[in-house]
């Protein structure tokens, strides 16, 4: 059982912290760093809740160890709107789609979507859909998802 | 949902992975993307003492064209060879088999290598490897060999692999230009483990089959090649083919199982329909294309 130093980013912060080699990433993030936007569900790779970015890519939290974070770049649910809480404009489209119901698996899908729209790129819809076979939504609520992902592919908020 | 303890190691180099695993004798696993096996360390399922992340050695990433062959080093994130256009164009039967690997958040991460070596019965890229007459080579401390992938696999997640040695590359052997490929999966929700699979491609030479490679996956305990529907299908000419009847016999080559979401009786209906459909579809395709 091996403790181990990392160094990394999140939402532009540098952490340095000792971690036990088993911590899930997700795990790290919510209860050592205190970023509780990010949602541990099933914890084995089905979900989709605990999606954060990690240099660029978003990937399953609970699928990766806090220790092979290393040196990355993370990007939480806390990090996306700008200082002054102006929404993303994936955040925007799910507010005006009520794309949300409970809220448990919004992180996740905001951290795809936003992964995916980021920096100028302009996927379209299907593309958007297809990865949101990654995300479950308890609340069943994929048809405000499915419509915020319309109006964000054809660009009307930005 | 909490891995057991371990005591984790990250090899710069192949030599240094190949001395823990020496070292590990047994007790240590390969992480690689960690898709699976992470959710098999979450629910204790494994309990490996020592775990190896080969995530940071430089040459196990990347793939490339070489003679007659492609060569894939096992780290390769799904993703990545889903994008790449040379795999594609060489390829294109691979590419679509990783277009129904996972789902895009666990293909970032996911490897071509890890899922092959893993050997999950229902996963896509191992009967791809067998379909495709794959070569799958491994190296240990005492040296290297390279496995055919039809060898490969014994059971589920059970392979003929050493508990020292580590896959360093796959090399899918080319296929020509024009080939055709055969690629059908029934899976309950996109991205999750099929219920029933089969992958391959055919080549056509003057109208007749002159190369062909089969294979089932969630068929059996390991992915199956089909090999006396090949055989059977190698000359002929396609719109001569009694597709039922040789659905019927490719099947009968499989050991389907029962859990909770099919039957073996089931999982075998659905293979011969698939099987029927399948083929002919793409043969048609191909002969228009
Ligand atoms: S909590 Fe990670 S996928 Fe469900
Ligand atoms: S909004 Fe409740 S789980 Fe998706």
């Amino acid at each position: 059982m091996s403790d181990h130093a990392i160094a990394l980013t999140v939402n532009g912060r540098q952490f340095t912290e000792q971690v036990e080699a088993r911590l899930t990433l997700g795990d790290f993030l919510r209860e050592k760093l205190g970023y509780t936007g990010v949602h541990m569900a099933c914890e084995h790779g089905v979900c989709g809740a605990c999606t954060v970015v990690v240099d660029g890519l978003a990937v399953r939290s609970c699928l990766m160890f806090a220790v092979q974070a290393d040196g990355a770049e993370i990007t939480t649910v806390e990090g996306v709107a700008a200082p002054d809480g102006t929404l993303n404009p994936v955040q925007q489209a799910m507010r005006e789609c009520h794309a949300l119901q409970c809220g448990f698996c919004t992180p996740g899908v905001v951290m795809t979507l936003t992964s995916l729209t980021e920096g100028g790129n302009k996927p379209d819809e299907k593309t958007l859909l297809q990865a949101m076979s990654g995300h479950l939504c308890r609340c069943t609520g994929y048809q405000g998802i499915r419509k915020a992902i319309k109006q964000l592919a054809a660009g009307e908020t930005a | 949902m909490k891995p057991a303890p371990f005591d984790y190691v990250v090899p710069a180099t192949i030599e240094e992975a190949l001395e823990h695993l020496d070292r590990g004798a047994g007790d240590a696993t390969i992480l690689a993307g960690g898709q699976t096996l992470m959710p098999l360390l979450a629910l204790r399922m494994s309990t490996p003492g020592i775990i190896i992340d080969i995530n940071r050695i430089p040459e196990l990433q990347g793939l490339s064209r070489g003679e007659g062959a492609t060569r894939m080093a096992p780290m390769t994130r799904q993703n990545v060879a889903l994008a790449s256009s040379d795999l594609a164009t060489a390829l294109p039967m691979l590419t679509r088999a990783l277009s129904h690997v996972g789902h895009f958040q666990t293909r970032n991460r996911g490897t071509v290598g890890g899922s092959i070596s893993l050997g999950e019965p229902a996963a896509e890229l191992p009967a791809t490897a067998v379909a495709l007459g794959a070569e799958i080579e491994a190296h240990s401390l005492n040296g290297s060999r390279r496995i055919p992938a039809e060898e490969f696999y014994i059971g589920p997640y059970a392979t003929v692999l050493e508990p020292d040695e580590l896959v360093t590359a796959i090399h899918f052997p080319d296929w020509a230009k024009g080939s055709i490929t055969v690629f059908h999966e029934v899976a309950r929700r996109p991205g999750d483990f099929a219920l029933v699979g089969l992958v391959g491609a055919i080549t056509l030479d003057q109208g007749r089959i002159a190369r062909v490679g089969l294979a089932w996956f969630g068929m059996g305990p390991t992915p199956i090649k089909s090999a006396q529907a090949e055989a059977a299908l190698m000359g002929q000419d396609p719109a001569s083919i009694d597709w039922k009847e040789l659905a019927a016999m490719a099947v009968s080559e499989t050991d389907p199982f029962e859990d909770h979401s099919a039957s073996a009786d089931y999982r075998r209906s659905v293979g011969r329909s698939i099987f029927a459909r399948t083929l002919p579809g793409a043969l048609n395709q191909g002969a228009k294309a």
